[in-house]
């Protein structure tokens, strides 16, 4: 009896907490967890007392999250009003109608300020479907120190030829030096976002104009060749476990020569507190190689109103304030400018006190605006993107892409072996989609 | 002869039996010693086994997540989430075990081979009824789905039990005029005591561990430390010593309670094997 007394008691004490929930305004919030969101949660406690609203956070890693907020908004669950969604989401959900346009971003604002590479990304037929908080590209992190004993010099925009041959000299096994890091970890978003970048710019497309996978073209084959090559002779022992954060840590520990990964990473790496080779770091592009476009990926971290929130109006106002210039030189007298959240606007690298504080500042806006989703194969292609196609069956693809590269890798099977596995796949995939039949 | 024989055998025995222990607890103790390190320290290779330890790592846990609140979302879920299902495991073992028909046995398989199914099986299903009770996010909810979803094991366990007891005393209670509500209060659950407790207590112990109902129906109001460890993750970043640190306060608890209750658990799990 006591038990369903107490049962009768939560329903009851659950029906009346949701009443008094609706009486103010609480907006809650899904985000990951990276660094400039922490910030964000902190600095949030200003808004909520200036603005009267309640602010509620579901913090979780990047996979979770991903899942957990797909399927409330395609069940129409209404669980959040503001989620953090990338420049992959953004497009589909945005065509599929799980999202609010921007299309009445207020004047002050000044939405021509965002940074238009970024805000294409961020766009569905010319709509804004989410606002960018922060942006990121991909570039070359060396140790000037080991590149300046050697005698060699890392040219601004360097190839992967180039790069290979600094490898070879700068690597020095014996004083636990690899000549570069580079992504092992399979998935579309660790060793996928790197592969696909070097197949661009070895002249390959990932899918031809028939929506028939190219993988297994020769460009691919070459790219990924090189690619297996370069991590087995000159990368860490198990590269194969090593994602974005695995090589952080290895690159702030000293024992990486060079290192091509995302732009944020420069954030981490100068800060003498978290690096020890903080004034030890060079930069440079990407590299090219064959074709010179496509060589550096463009992500961007977005906040965006699902369509199924009952408070679209309050969730918008946040996501401006979040977004706007005054709050980016708040974080920046408050918590320093070289923790700001970058990549979103043109004003940020107009501010003297972030160039002054941010050496990788400049290059990180060239990556960014040179960064295009659409014109950036040798070949033409049937899909918007850059290291992986906007399309929904991207995820399935991809991964099992990234997992026939990691068996390459490892040398479980040959380069081509791996990739024309992985093409009949794609292929599958598209075919179950009905691209064709 | 045979006595440096039994001795050796015997050396043998403690050497495996601490071997196995130690392989099994390392992990244990690698994530406690990780939860006082340094993010950098944690990141390491080698491996450090030495270092300064720190508590940063729950300074900026409490300040990020709310502790109690999910341990005590964890602890309500836990404990009513088994109290519901025994409440309804009890009868229906106690049917099963005494006047049982023919079909007892594929019921009981049937029971079983439902929760070999995956969970995100019934995901979407689960999630789109919740949505139009308007029960998302609630600790009823959840405390319903997990008691449901133990409910199997917990039948089995409490039929295991029953069985145990020789059907002539509850005949020898039904003589004197006992209903079966009466032979369960009076006679079957003082019997099976320390069967209820250990069935009790792994139920316990399945629904505190539970991550994934955790993270895919609730979010700020009744997430439990499941969710709150997930929080933890981070693929912009290190966060090794903070995930540590959020595992070692999760597990604490459950961990204190079941060292508390091993006796139980262990009698309850050979009970009857000595009869």
């Amino acid at each position: 009896m006591r038990f369903w007394k107490f049962m009768a008691t939560t329903a009851v004490g659950v029906v009346v907490g949701l009443g008094a929930a609706q009486a103010e305004t609480t907006l809650t919030i899904a985000t990951v967890n990276n660094p400039d969101m922490v910030v964000m949660q902190k600095y949030s406690a200003e808004y909520e007392a200036e603005k009267g609203v309640k602010l509620n956070w579901l913090v979780l890693d990047e996979n979770t999250l991903r899942q957990r907020v797909t399927t409330d908004i395609a069940t129409n669950g209404g669980q959040f009003d503001i989620i953090t969604i990338g420049a992959y989401e953004t497009p589909i959900w945005g065509k599929a109608g799980w999202l609010v346009p921007f299309d009445d971003l207020p004047a002050d604002y000044d939405a021509e300020d965002m940074l238009p590479t970024v805000r294409d990304a961020l766009s569905y037929e010319g709509k804004l479907y989410s606002v960018p908080f922060y942006a990121e590209s991909a570039m070359t992190f060396y140790r000037k120190d080991l590149f300046e004993k050697a005698g060699l010099t890392m040219p601004d925009q360097p190839t992967w030829q180039q790069i290979a041959d600094f490898a070879a000299k700068l690597d020095d096994k014996d004083n636990d030096i690899h000549g570069i890091c580079v992504r092992g970890l399979p998935g579309w978003g660790e060793n996928l976002a790197l592969v696909g970048l070097m197949a661009n710019v070895f002249g390959g497309v990932q899918f031809d104009m028939d929506w028939h996978s190219a993988v297994n073209s020769d460009n691919w084959k070459e790219a990924v060749q090189f690619y297996v090559d370069l991590a087995n002779n000159y990368g860490p022992p198990g590269v194969v476990g090593n994602g974005f954060n695995e090589n952080l840590a290895l690159m702030s520990e000293g024992k990486c020569a060079m290192w091509n990964d995302a732009t944020v990473a420069a954030g981490f790496l100068f800060d003498p507190k978290r690096s020890k080779v903080a004034d030890k770091l060079g930069l440079a592009q990407m590299p090219i190689e064959k074709w010179n476009k496509g060589g550096a990926w463009l992500w961007a971290w977005a906040l965006g109103v699902p369509s199924s929130s009952q408070q679209v109006d309050e969730a918008k106002a946040f996501i401006e304030w979040a977004t706007s210039k005054g709050y980016i030189d708040m974080i920046g007298e408050k918590e320093g400018w070289v923790t700001i959240p970058p990549g979103t606007r043109k004003s940020t690298y107009e501010n003297q006190n972030y160039l002054d504080a941010a050496p990788f500042a400049k290059p990180t806006l060239a990556a960014i605006e040179n960064a295009s989703l659409v014109d950036n194969t040798m070949e033409p292609k049937p899909y918007a993107g850059i290291n992986f196609p906007l399309i929904p069956e991207m995820q399935a693809i991809n991964n099992y892409l990234g997992q026939q590269v990691a068996a390459a890798l490892t040398g479980k099977m040959s380069v081509s072996d791996a990739l024309d596995d992985a093409a009949a796949n794609a292929d599958r995939v598209l075919q179950k989609a009905g691209y064709y039949k | 002869m045979s006595a440096t024989k039994k001795k050796r055998q015997k050396l043998l025995r403690a050497i495996v039996g601490w071997l196995v222990a130690l392989i099994m607890f390392f992990p244990v103790f690698w994530m406690a010693l990780a939860a006082f390190k340094t993010e950098q320290d944690a990141a390491a290779l080698p491996p450090l086994l030495f270092f300064h330890p720190t508590l940063e790592n729950f300074a900026e846990m409490s300040e990020r997540v709310g502790y109690l609140r999910h341990a005590w979302n964890s602890i309500s879920v836990s404990f009513i989430s088994t109290i519901f299902a025994l409440l309804l495991a009890a009868p229906a073992a106690y049917v099963m075990a005494f006047h049982g028909t023919n079909r007892t046995r594929a019921v009981m398989l049937w029971m079983l081979s439902i929760r070999f199914m995956p969970a995100v099986g019934v995901l979407i299903p689960i999630y789109l009824i919740l949505v139009s009770v308007r029960l998302l996010d609630t600790t009823f909810a959840l405390t319903v789905i997990i008691g449901l979803s133990n409910l199997p094991l917990v039948v089995w366990m409490l039929y295991s039990y029953f069985k145990e007891v020789p059907s002539e005393i509850l005949e020898a209670a039904r003589m004197d005029g006992a209903r079966p509500l009466t032979q369960l209060r009076y006679l079957l659950v003082p019997l099976t005591a320390p069967g209820i407790a250990s069935t009790a207590l792994l139920s316990i112990i399945l629904a505190w561990n539970e991550s994934f109902w955790a993270i895919n129906i609730t979010a700020t109001d009744a997430g439990t430390l499941a969710l709150a460890i997930a929080s933890f993750a981070n693929s912009e970043g290190l966060f090794w010593a903070k995930l540590s640190a959020a595992s070692l306060a999760s597990v604490a608890p459950i961990l204190i309670f079941g060292w508390i209750m091993q006796r139980q658990l262990v009698r309850g799990l050979t009970f009857g094997a000595v009869k």
